[in-house]
């Protein structure tokens, strides 16, 4: 239980790189639908993956208030001190 | 000022790109006029229908067009209420009542349409403190329903058991009821659920299951009483949904189950409050196509038959075809590229089908999505077939056909 925003924002990123058509110069505050020409269903997929990388679940409702990789990443941490 | 629709500049320019590359809009198809269940009238040309979800062709039965012009003769065109308040007639229990016995189920609820009993079995079952468990595939009805509740939603990966039991293991939520909501068959690529296997996660786990049957009502079964009955798990399945806009050929939606709370739901389910209810004559026709069903299980037969006879013929032709036989059937291409010309060149030819593109598809490929119905000859799938490869060859669609 030892991550941090930015811990879990930087093995976003890295998975985030994994695939050729995203920019290489991304950072935390990104927007994943703006910047990375992510659609609704290319984000919930790409969460699913990192769900497994740190073994958490973000429910859907919560993704609604996710806009840049630091959001994302915060509310991953958040989730895994409540668990 | 900011305009109201820029929000739909991108899509107005995918549209366009779309037009432009194809020569019409594929989602402004008009069937001028229905000739059978198997053909309609499009751009004044007889055109051969395999993307109607018609499965069993019950839109044209004798038996349902009758029982609509004696129910609307005899009880008019409109119940101009909601089911709780002036909506519900004698026909509405009576339909309840028969849905319920063909499923073997205590009770049944009938919405207006599909999307509606998704929209309100999910949102009403599923509350603040629990959790709803969604195949990631699920068709959109389920996921508005889902935003609808105020549950927790988490999506598992389409299809797969194992995944879905990671997920609940997951949630270490001993206090939250949990209900999993997967369908019989998918409707964009026919593939099937392994309820068996999901069945088991949900004993495993305790969680409440509910299957959306939309395609596979009438279709899977020994009954037709879909995937769920195919696998001989029904007994685990505490909500079937599904549609009677498919293989009943009419319109309207369903919710069935042995739970007696499902009388409260219907006092805590806002699409099935809050709009009016089915009018007799749909009524009547959607009770006259089930007994129509029920008396003809050739009918399911057949339709199996016949998407065995397009599945291999796509085969036979070096097409991509969903790995399953179902009768929905989905041609995969490469590119949009591809599928845009193709699809045009299908209905010039006189075959409609369904032109799915990403993101609407589960892979980001495009998808020509047919689907089979009882009534097709075996002519019309031999000649449809002989469309398909003569449009693949004219839009320049690679082939790879296997030894037949
Ligand atoms: C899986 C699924 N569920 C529900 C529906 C909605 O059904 P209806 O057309 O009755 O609204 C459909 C069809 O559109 C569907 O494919």
């Amino acid at each position: 239980m030892s991550e941090t925003v930015e811990s879990v924002s930087a093995l976003i990123i890295q998975k985030l790189l994994a695939n050729p058509k995203v920019p290489r110069d991304i950072d935390g505050n990104c927007k994943i639908m703006e910047d990375l020409a992510f659609d609704s269903l290319a984000v919930m997929n790409f969460v699913m993956e990192v769900e497994d990388s740190l073994d958490v679940s973000v429910p859907l409702d919560k993704l609604a208030d996710i806009r840049t990789i630091n959001d994302l990443a915060a509310c991953i941490v958040d989730l895994k001190n409540k668990g | 000022m900011t305009s109201l629709f820029s929000k739909f500049e991108g899509l107005a320019g995918a549209l366009g790109s779309v037009v432009a590359a194809g020569g019409r809009n594929p989602f402004a198809v008009v069937i001028e006029k229905p000739i059978s269940s198997t053909v309609g009238v499009i751009e004044g040309r007889e055109t051969l229908l395999f993307g109607t979800n018609n499965y069993l062709g019950l839109s044209q039965s004798e038996r349902a067009i009758k029982a609509a012009q004696e129910a609307a003769a005899t009880c008019g065109v409109g119940t101009t209420g909601s089911r709780i308040a002036n909506g519900t007639q004698s026909l509405h229990r009576k339909l309840e009542r028969q849905i319920a016995d063909f499923f073997e189920r205590r009770d049944a609820m009938v919405f207006s349409t599909g999307y509606q009993a998704n929209l309100g079995m999910i949102s009403a079952l599923a509350g603040k403190d629990d959790y709803l468990i969604l195949d990631a595939d699920s068709h959109a009805s389920i996921y508005d329903g889902s935003r609808l509740s105020a549950a927790q939603v988490i999506r598992f990966r389409h299809n797969s058991p194992d995944d879905l039991y990671k997920r609940l293991k997951r949630l270490d939520a001993p206090n939250s009821a949990k209900l999993i909501v997967v369908e019989g068959i998918y409707s964009m690529t026919g593939n099937v659920a392994p309820m068996a296997e999901f069945a088991a996660v949900k004993r495993e786990t305790g969680a409440y299951l509910m299957v959306d049957e939309a395609h596979s009502f009438g279709v899977l079964g020994e009954h037709g009483r879909g995937a769920a009955e195919a696998e001989g798990v029904e007994a685990d399945v505490d909500f079937i949904v599904g549609t009677f806009s498919k293989s009943l050929g009419t319109v309207g939606g369903y919710c069935v189950s042995d739970h007696p709370e499902l009388e409260l739901v219907r006092l805590n389910c806002r699409p099935y409050m809050f709009t009016a209810s089915l009018p007799p004559e749909v009524i009547a026709a959607t009770g006259a196509a089930l007994e129509d069903m029920i008396a003809q299980p050739e009918l399911r037969r057949q339709l199996m038959d016949n998407a065995a006879h397009l599945h291999a013929g796509f085969t036979k032709l070096g097409l991509n075809a969903s790995k399953r036989v179902s009768p929905v059937i989905a041609v995969t291409l490469e590119t949009v590229e591809q599928a845009i010309p193709m699809w045009n060149r299908l209905l010039e030819l006189g075959v409609y089908v369904n032109l799915s593109l990403p993101p609407a598809t589960p892979d980001s490929r495009p998808l020509l999505r047919c689907s089979v119905m009882a009534t097709h000859t075996a002519e019309q799938i031999d000649q449809a077939l002989a469309v398909f490869g003569q449009a693949a060859q004219e839009c320049g669609v690679p082939l790879q056909p296997c030894a037949a």
